[in-house]
């Protein structure tokens, strides 16, 4: 079977103990976690986690059914299946910027939209924001410029509204 | 307004109102404001056990035997690190145990106070749930949470971890009467379109097979189960944790499948076209090779936890919810449709053929040889004179596989053996919990010489507490099932299954105030049960078997379950 990727929307309960109960369950039972993402609701007893996982259609089958079995997970939606959805992560990138390549940076910068959050004699510090290929796009074009660090965010996402009432 | 209290006189009144009888457990710092509780109320019985294991193996083995939650008192540290072995062997068996630590004072968290250990954190991945409970006014509701977890749904262990500053304050006392929990909602009611597809399976099989598993034990489903089966005809087997979920002795019952199931069960699951699980987990001391697993069949699952059903092989007809009101609502489309009795037996004609030429073929049995006592038949003969009406215990290793085999087990909750885990020293003190839970009947461990030294001084414990059980060690010689792998698979290389020193068990037994006795032939294995049966003090019965008698069938790790070694 074929391992694909899958995004996870997780509401589970603001306790002390969830977040490690939910990281132990992917290692203890061997899942794979590629991003994590974890932040309050408006809610403030519930906390919001997405987390990007892959694996053929039964381990994703088991994965959401060990998450639902844990006795704090609220909710998880499994995005990827519930039709189109917006996906964003952010990344700071501190890439080399010396005199003959200071320009080509903003250059780029330009073209995708990043923004110079910091500047030193040698380096730029860009942020980019948008789904995974656009920053994997980027960071592809910086590598040969020379990147110094790299910070990502991992995924956020959220389901998409219908268009038509 | 609530009466005012502390935090320990709260935890107390909270396992009254819970219904508590019976704590298993051992003080320590870190628990003595409750211990000093427990001084003053004496509705509460505590056993003082030997060591934590021993609490929480007996805790286990009081909920095994009578459907209620076990519950278990440790100090911090070491005290709760001890009981870690007695929770994992709850855990993968689903039994519902609470087990209930000291831990340092809150502000010292963190810091490696004396006797601290994050022992939430070390059984998150072993236990259905776990609370560190932060605040005294916290502990009525997470209390009752704690029993509601443990009890409801798939069952588990749960613990909660007691500050002993949480102890120590104070707070007004509320009981919830209700709990709720958002997050927590098990299934028990089965969707009705589902049972109909299963129904509509069964009208149309040839060679069914209905697989009883620990659930139809945990879930009460055992009238359900039988009446199933005798109303359509159909032949029943049992995991060993569903063994009792249907009766051994009955006609229809084809005895354990698996890796030591008999031959016959073995031969109907390979070769049917339909399987109804109830309460079952597929485990692989079940399928063997999972991928030679019943081929021809359909699989009808019935769980309660949705992460057992399709887990380990691939299910045409899942029903989440609760083995009673699944079968009940099949029973009820049963009973609608009104098929005569005598189409489903014309059904199943060709195929009860089949199982009794299987059954004829290969039925369990074993070669008497001289003077020397098989265990088989030290089994056999527990089951004749306490005509099957025993709670059994038992230990680990061949001795629980010949228990299985040989003693028939009729009703529920009568068989208390750690399946899951495996959990070699678990029988005895499971014995002490399941005879505290049941006064009244008889309760016996069969060990082995190995697995009973693992937990032998819980003896002292019953002796305390005046506890008739009877111990019956089929004692030969060796780590028997390690053993009898190396025989089989590494060309008999004994490496570290025969100790050097074993003690003169019945020495042990009189050290310790108990009856001890003896049996090397097999003409005095009779008289020696009798009398053991027949004392009124805890007893222990060193039986001397054959050495290196095996357990089999025996279907090696990893191989399709028709491949079995048949003697
Ligand atoms: C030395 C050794 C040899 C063994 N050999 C064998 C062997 O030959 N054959 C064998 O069968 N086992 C054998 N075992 C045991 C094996 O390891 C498993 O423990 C056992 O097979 C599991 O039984 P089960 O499938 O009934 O599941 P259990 O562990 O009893 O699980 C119960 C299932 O029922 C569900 N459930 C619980 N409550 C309810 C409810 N109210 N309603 C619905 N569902 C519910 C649970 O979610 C779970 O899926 C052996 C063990 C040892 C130590
Ligand atoms: C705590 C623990 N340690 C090790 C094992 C591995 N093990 C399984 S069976 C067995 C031998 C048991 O020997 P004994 O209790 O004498 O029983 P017998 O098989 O001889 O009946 C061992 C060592 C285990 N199941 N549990």
């Amino acid at each position: 079977m074929a391992e694909r990727k899958h995004t996870l929307s997780v509401l589970v309960e603001n306790t002390p103990g969830a977040l490690a109960r939910i990281a132990g369950l992917f290692s203890g039972r061997g899942f794979n976690i590629d991003s994590l993402c974890v932040a309050e609701t408006l809610d403030p007893t519930l906390s919001h986690l997405t987390l990007v996982t892959y694996g053929d259609d039964q381990i994703i089958e088991q994965i959401l059914k060990q998450l639902r079995r844990l006795v704090d997970v609220y909710k998880v939606v499994d995005v990827t299946e519930e039709g189109e959805f917006v996906e964003r992560e952010m990344a700071l990138i501190k890439v080399r910027a010396e005199k003959e390549t200071r320009a080509e940076v903003l250059r780029m910068c330009d073209i995708f939209r990043c923004k110079v959050v910091d500047v030193s004699p040698r380096t730029y510090t860009i942020e980019v924001t948008g789904p995974q290929s656009k920053l994997e796009a980027v960071i592809e074009l910086l590598k040969p410029i020379g990147i110094k660090e790299i910070v990502r965010t991992g995924v956020i996402a959220m389901k998409r509204e219908r268009k038509s009432p | 307004m609530g009466k005012t209290m502390t935090g320990a006189q709260i935890i107390v009144e909270s396992l009254k109102r819970e219904g508590v009888e019976v704590i298993f457990g051992y003080p320590g710092g870190a628990v003595i404001d409750i211990y000093d509780e427990l001084y003053k109320t004496p509705e509460i019985k505590h056993v003082l056990v030997r060591h934590e294991q021993g609490a929480a193996h007996a805790a286990d083995g009081f909920a095994r035997s009578t459907g209620k939650v076990g519950v278990c008192l440790v100090t911090s540290g070491p005290g709760a690190t001890n009981t870690v072995t007695g929770i994992a062997t709850a855990y993968m068996d689903s039994i519902p145990v609470v087990i209930l630590t000291g831990q340092v004072p809150t502000k010292l968290i963190g810091n490696d106070a004396f006797q601290e250990v994050d022992i939430t954190g070390i059984t998150r991945p072993c236990t259905k749930h776990n609370f560190l409970v932060k605040r005294t006014e916290d502990l009525p509701r997470i209390l009752k949470a704690a029993f509601h977890i443990a009890r409801t749904g798939r069952p588990g262990p749960v613990l909660v971890d007691l500050p002993k500053d949480v102890q120590q304050g104070k707070a007004e006392f509320h009981w919830p009467e209700e709990i709720r929990l958002r997050s927590y909602n098990p299934v028990y009611d089965p969707h009705p379109r589902q049972v109909e597809r299963a129904y509509r399976l069964l009208e149309s099989a040839t060679r069914p097979v209905i697989l009883v598993g620990g659930g139809v034990i945990s879930s009460g489903a055992h009238e359900e189960v039988r009446e199933l089966a005798e109303g359509l005809h159909l032949p029943v087997t049992r995991t060993l944790m569903g063994l009792g979920g249907f009766p051994g002795t009955h006609p229809q019952s084809l005895g354990m499948l698996g890796m030591h199931g008999t031959y016959y069960a073995n031969m109907a699951v390979a070769n049917s076209d339909l399987i109804l699980a109830v309460g079952a987990r597929f485990d692989d001391r079940v399928t063997g090779k999972v991928d030679a697993f019943a081929p021809m069949a359909k699989i009808i699952h019935i769980d309660i936890d949705p992460t057992s059903i399709q887990k380990n092989v691939r299910v045409d007809v899942p029903i989440v919810g609760d083995c009673k009101r699944a079968l009940e609502k099949l029973l009820q489309i049963v009973t609608e449709v009104a098929r005569p009795e005598k189409i489903w037996k014309e059904q199943f004609k060709e195929w009860w053929e089949q199982i009794e030429i299987w059954k004829k073929r290969y039925p369990l049995s074993y070669k008497q040889e001289g003077e020397t006592i098989k265990p088989q038949y030290v089994i056999e003969k527990l089951y004749e004179l306490t005509k099957g009406k025993a709670i059994i215990s038992t230990e680990v290793g061949q001795n629980q596989m010949w228990t299985a085999q040989y003693y028939k087990f009729d009703q529920p909750r009568t068989l208390i053996t750690s399946g899951g885990l495996g959990t070699m020293g678990f029988g005895f003190p499971a014995a002490i919990g399941a005879q505290m839970g049941n006064p009244d009947k008889l309760v016996i461990d069969v060990a082995g010489d190995g697995s009973i030294q693992m937990n032998i001084q819980e003896m002292a414990t019953a002796m305390d507490q005046g506890l008739p059980i009877k111990i019956i060690i089929l004692n030969n010689g060796y780590l028997g099932m390690v053993r009898q792998w190396q025989e089989l698979f590494y060309e008999r290389r004994y490496s570290a299954v025969k100790f050097q020193v074993i003690p003169d068990f019945v020495k042990l037994a009189e050290a310790y105030g108990a009856l001890g006795l003896r049996a090397t032939k097999v003409d005095e294995v009779e008289p020696v049960l009798k009398q053991a049966l027949e004392s009124k003090r805890l007893t222990l019965v060193d039986i001397h078997i054959a050495p290196e008698e095996g357990v089999f069938p025996m279907v090696p790790a990893g191989r399709a379950t028709t491949e079995m070694i048949l003697v």
